[in-house]
């Protein structure tokens, strides 16, 4: 029973770390490839706090608001560049992240750190509590996408420039949906850190960047739905099967290339392309 | 002397950045697509020439093989994975392209093993002393010369042929282009076995270099690679070649004085962040 909960922890902080990419690269379609960079920020000063004796519930808001606040900063780049522009500054944040970190004596360096003192809750609480975690988070996206700011964070998407015609403030959208997607992945960081107990470089590497994005990708990017259901998949799968958690790198490369090569909406626009065809058939009938 | 040695470092070094990001800028200036998985084929290259160098004992044939297959790869890699996403929004090649280059690295694991392969008699490896001070392996100087010969020549080319001349075309206007007569379609392929095939070159120099070839070789020039094109200001072959020994130069002392700081990887990329920012369109663009 351990193992299911723990997994199932694994799978939640998959979920909302998925979430939190798709508000911004989904949403409002300004794609990052260092999105890990975030949730080591959570992670490390989760940690940091944690060893210093802070609680386990107050060490959240504090990772979600530093994670939020470098996630702003980063933010800013996307004024300044776009589109591919912005994906290799973004990607270019990610490595900067882990480089400093890696040369960083009270950051654990090389080894990073280990023996992160618990949250005070037993296994199964601490689950139900990140998956209430990834419920709460799903529920402001859906609530997001339905309210003034998710219908102009979909017009920056589509159109940047027409925004811009019609007198949308832009930049602070755009800021707005780092500052929020970034602090949510803060937030996921801090559970990361406390789950595993051990955090170093490398969990927040380029990897972890792209299996967040090949999350999104396969879910369907933008579709709150698909991006939990695929992130929960992708993320319990090489733990079932052997064969997947040997060629993970592998199985998730070619599941992003194939998903966008064939199916770029991903598994929502399938389902929904897949539903609306059945309700024509059966309007015409 | 530190100074002088950490620039000729630096330079060779920057002459294989060079050689990579060519490819890219190519690829770039003509589709607009970042191809990340450019450096797979750097990657094979690397693999094919130390296999056929091990097998007949020849260099050149080393060369000549790896960038023929790299360069028909890559042909074969932009038929069926770029063109039919010609007309979607950029990042979707992109993102493709990365998720294809992640595939590739873990293929080159399940079929070359994860140790990496080296050559049986390493050639190239005399310990030269240039100017009574310099030291440098035999491979290091050609290898500098090397990829400038073959950018002064590709540049050449460009100018005074007309298939130079009709790549050029097509960057600057492919509707244009393709209405005077020229194969759209013959010169995006030339172009990746073009590019494909410098990418192989390159790796077969950092195999002759190392002495060793590894599934994930690649991985770090390929993202370095985008950094040079982008600081280059995509799409320029001059801008290109000046970032990419810039980069090796900047790279080379920031590892000495700043290695505290930041280790390799993030001064390319710290100095590419400070770049955009300052000049968003790239250090040696002139629009």
């Amino acid at each position: 029973m351990n193992y299911e909960i723990s997994l199932m922890t694994t799978m939640a902080i998959s979920v909302l770390f998925a979430l939190s990419l798709n508000l911004i690269t989904g949403f409002c379609g300004q794609i990052s490839l260092g999105h890990a960079a975030f949730l080591g920020v959570g992670a490390y000063l989760a940690a940091m706090l944690a060893k210093a004796g802070v609680p386990f519930l107050a060490t959240l808001p504090l990772a979600m608001l530093l994670a939020g606040a470098v996630g702003t900063v980063v933010g800013l780049t996307s004024l300044r560049v776009r589109a591919d522009f912005l994906a290799i500054t973004t990607m270019g944040v990610g490595f900067l992240f882990v480089g400093i970190v890696r040369q960083r004596e009270w950051l654990g360096g090389e080894l990073g750190i280990a023996g992160i003192t618990g949250s005070n809750m037993s296994k199964l609480g601490f689950m139900l509590f990140t998956v209430l975690c990834a419920i709460l988070v799903m529920a402001l996206c859906v609530y997001l996408r339905r309210s003034w700011m998710g219908r102009v964070f979909n017009g920056i998407a589509e159109d940047e420039d027409t925004m811009r015609v019609l007198g949308i403030n832009v930049p602070r959208y755009k800021l707005a949906a780092f500052a929020i997607g970034t602090a949510l992945a803060g937030l996921t960081g801090a559970l990361y850190a406390y789950h595993f107990q051990y955090i170093g470089p490398d969990s927040f590497g380029f990897v972890e960047s792209i299996t967040v994005l090949s999350m999104v990708v396969v879910g369907g990017i933008g579709s709150v739905v698909g991006v939990t259901v695929a992130a929960a998949l992708l993320s319990a799968l090489p733990a079932w099967f052997q064969f997947i958690g040997d060629y993970k790198l592998l199985v998730y490369g070619s599941l992003l290339f194939l998903m966008i090569r064939f199916v770029p909406d991903g598994m929502a626009g399938l389902v929904r392309r897949h539903l609306f065809k059945r309700r024509a058939e059966g309007g015409s009938k | 002397m530190l100074l002088v040695e950490l620039f000729t470092q630096g330079l060779v070094q920057g002459s294989i950045y060079a050689l990579i990001a060519l490819g890219l800028t190519l690829v770039y200036g003509l589709l607009r697509i970042l191809h990340v998985a450019h450096a797979a084929f750097f990657t094979l290259g690397a693999y094919v020439g130390i296999l056929v160098c091990n097998a007949s004992g020849s260099l050149i044939l080393g060369f000549a093989a790896a960038m023929a297959i790299a360069g028909c790869a890559g042909v074969i890699t932009y038929r069926l994975a770029y063109q039919p996403l010609l007309d979607k929004p950029p990042f979707v090649a992109l993102i493709a392209s990365i998720g294809l280059y992640i595939a590739s690295e873990e293929a080159f694991r399940v079929f070359f093993g994860a140790q990496g392969i080296s050559f049986v008699d390493p050639p190239l490896q005399q310990q030269l002393l240039l100017f009574g001070t310099i030291r440098l392996k035999m491979a290091e100087l050609l290898v500098m010369i090397g990829s400038l010969a073959i950018i002064f020549v590709l540049s050449r080319l460009q100018n005074g042929t007309r298939l130079g001349l009709a790549c050029q075309a097509t960057v600057s206007d492919p509707q244009m282009a393709e209405s005077f007569g020229i194969s759209l379609r013959l010169v995006r392929d030339l172009n990746f076995f073009v590019g494909s095939a410098l990418a192989a070159f390159a790796g077969v120099w950092v195999a002759l270099l190392n002495n060793l070839v590894e599934p994930t070789m690649g991985s770090v020039p390929s993202y370095k690679a985008l950094a040079i094109i982008v600081l280059g200001g995509l799409g320029s072959v001059r801008g290109t070649l000046a970032a990419a020994l810039v980069l090796g130069v900047v790279e080379a002392y920031g590892t000495i004085y700043l290695g505290k700081l930041l280790d390799r990887n993030a001064i390319a990329f710290a100095f590419l962040i400070l770049v955009l920012m300052v000049r968003p369109q790239g250090l040696f663009s002139r629009r």
